[in-house]
C-alpha cells in the first residue's frame, strides 16, 4: 500500500499553475519514479497536483524553427513520432532503450527531466541537441537552457511555484551525426551505467559543430566542454579523439553502486566517447 | 483527513463504481474488486505482472492510481480473450509452452498485445525489447518469445485468407 496522500485533478495549466502556486503539492505526472519512491518511504511530500489531465502539455511539434515537446509528453509518443528520427535522432534512440513497454507509456519527457537523476535516459541526447526548457509560473515563463538547469544530484534550479512546461531546440543541421549509447547490464528495461550522446557536424573537413553529453558518472548529467573544446575547428584524427574521450573522462565523477564500479564507468566513459565521436566524425565529415 | 471519492472505472466492458482514496493503486482497486486475474509482483514498475491496457497502452497498474484510471477503457487479460473465444496469443503460448507457472503470463501477453496491436510483424529484437519489462522466472523467454512469433504469423495468415 500507498502511504496516504493527497491529490488535486486541476484541468487546463493555469489550474495547475495557480495550484503550484498555492503551495498545493508537488506535481504529479507518470508517476513511474514517484511511486516507487512513495512506497519504499524515499519520497515525503504528501501533497500532489496530478498533471494527467493537462491533455495541452501533450504534444509534439516539428517546424522550421525546431521541435517543441509538451512536458507531459511521453516516451512512447516519443517513440513512435515518425519524424523524431530525422529531428533527433539520438533522443529517437534513448526513447527506444527506455525502462519497458509500460512504463514508456506513462513516463514523460517532463518528469525524465525534473526527476534529476544522472541516469535519466532522455537528458544526454537533449543536452547534445542544445536544448531549452520552458519554466512556467503562474505569473508568465522563462527560457533558459537545459545545460544550466541542473544545480546538483537531483536539484534544479527550478523555483517554488515553477513548473517546466516545455522542452525545446533548434533544427538539427542536415548533415549532423547525433547518437546516443545506453551501456547497460542488460539491453532492455535497466538503468543506465554510462550513457553517451554526441552531436556533431563538419564543414570543409573540419569540425565545425560538437556536444557530448555524459549520463550516470557525475551528480548530473553533463557536458564535456573541455573535450568539445579540443575539437571544435579541427579535423579530427584517431589521435585527437582519444585525447577528447580522456579530457571528457577527466570531468567525470562516478560513484560505486550495484551496477558498477567508479572505475568500469571512467573506462566505459572514454571508450564510448571515443566510440561515438570516431562515429560521428565519420557519419558528418562523409557527407 | 484522507479524501475519498467515487471511481467509474471501465473494466472488460463492465462498469465497475468503487470508493477509493487517492492513494489506491490500480492494481489495488481491482484485485479488491475481484479481477484477480492481474497479478502482484513487483509494485515497482520492473516486472510487468500487473500489466493491464488502459485504453491503447499498457501500462504497470501498481504504478497507476485508480483515479487516473477513471474514463479509460482498462482491459484486463480476461477481457482479451476467454477460453470460448481466446485471443491468437493465449493460444500460441498454449502451443508452444509459454506459459509455465503462469504468473507473469497476463502481463506478459498484454505487453505481447500492445506490440503486435504497434507492430504486427515485430522481429526478435522488437519482440525483446516490446517484453523487456516483464520478468520470467520459468521459462527463459525462449517459448515465450515463439509464442508471440507464432500469434503473429498466425494472425497474418487469418488476415491474408479474409
Amino acid at each position: 500500500m500507498l502511504p496516504p496522500f493527497e491529490l488535486s485533478q486541476p484541468t487546463t495549466l493555469p489550474e495547475a499553475l495557480s495550484a503550484l502556486a498555492a503551495g498545493d503539492g508537488q506535481p504529479y505526472a507518470g508517476g513511474t519514479i514517484l511511486v516507487p519512491d512513495l512506497r519504499g518511504g524515499r519520497e515525503k511530500c504528501r501533497r500532489f497536483i496530478s498533471l494527467a489531465g493537462l491533455e495541452e502539455l501533450r504534444f509534439i511539434g516539428h517546424d522550421d524553427e525546431g521541435t517543441t515537446l509538451g512536458a507531459c509528453t511521453t516516451i512512447a509518443d516519443i517513440a513512435k513520432d515518425p519524424e523524431m528520427a530525422i529531428a533527433a535522432p539520438a533522443l529517437a534512440a534513448a526513447a527506444d532503450v527506455f525502462a519497458g513497454a509500460m512504463v514508456r507509456s506513462v513516463a514523460t519527457i517532463g518528469g525524465n527531466i525534473c526527476c534529476g537523476s544522472p541516469s535519466a535516459d532522455m537528458v544526454p541526447a537533449l543536452l547534445t541537441l542544445g536544448a531549452e526548457v520552458t519554466l512556467s509560473n503562474s505569473e508568465g515563463k522563462r527560457k533558459i537552457p537545459l545545460s544550466a538547469f541542473y544545480a546538483d544530484y537531483k536539484k534544479s534550479v527550478l523555483k517554488p511555484g515553477e513548473l517546466l512546461t516545455a522542452v525545446s531546440w533548434k533544427p538539427l543541421r542536415q548533415s549532423a551525426s547525433h547518437l546516443f549509447f545506453k551501456l547497460a547490464r542488460r539491453k532492455g528495461d535497466a538503468i543506465t551505467v554510462t550513457g553517451v550522446s554526441v552531436m556533431m557536424a563538419a564543414n570543409d573537413g573540419k569540425c565545425s559543430k560538437v556536444r557530448i553529453a555524459l549520463g550516470s558518472v557525475a551528480p548530473t548529467v553533463f557536458r564535456a566542454s573541455q573535450a568539445e573544446d579540443m575539437l571544435r575547428g579541427r579535423a579530427l584524427t584517431a589521435e585527437l579523439i582519444e585525447k577528447a574521450a580522456k579530457a571528457a573522462a577527466d570531468q567525470c565523477s562516478p560513484i560505486d553502486d550495484s551496477r558498477a564500479s567508479a572505475a568500469y564507468r571512467l573506462q566505459t566513459a572514454q571508450a564510448l566517447v571515443r566510440r561515438q565521436l570516431t562515429q560521428a566524425w565519420h557519419q558528418a565529415s562523409s557527407v | 483527513m484522507i479524501q475519498e471519492k467515487i471511481v467509474t472505472l471501465h473494466v472488460n466492458g463492465k462498469e465497475v463504481k468503487i470508493i477509493a482514496p487517492a492513494h489506491r493503486t490500480l492494481l489495488e482497486a481491482l484485485r479488491h474488486e475481484g479481477f484477480v486475474e492481474i497479478k502482484c509482483g513487483c509494485e515497482k514498475g520492473d516486472c510487468g505482472a500487473c500489466a493491464v491496457m488502459m485504453d491503447d497502452r499498457p501500462v504497470d497498474s501498481c504504478l497507476t492510481l485508480a483515479w487516473h484510471a477513471e474514463g479509460c477503457e482498462v482491459t484486463t487479460i480476461k477481457g482479451l480473450g476467454t477460453p470460448e473465444k481466446p485471443d491468437p496469443l493465449q493460444l500460441a503460448f498454449i502451443e508452444t509452452g509459454g506459459a509455465q507457472c503462469g504468473y507473469c503470463t497476463p502481463g506478459m501477453i498484454t505487453a505481447a498485445r500492445a506490440l503486435l496491436n504497434d507492430n504486427p510483424n515485430p522481429s526478435l529484437a522488437e519482440i525483446k525489447r516490446g517484453l523487456s519489462g516483464n520478468l520470467c522466472r520459468c521459462t527463459g523467454y525462449t517459448r515465450i518469445f515463439e509464442a508471440v512469433q507464432l500469434a503473429a504469423r498466425n494472425m497474418r495468415e487469418e488476415r491474408e485468407e479474409v
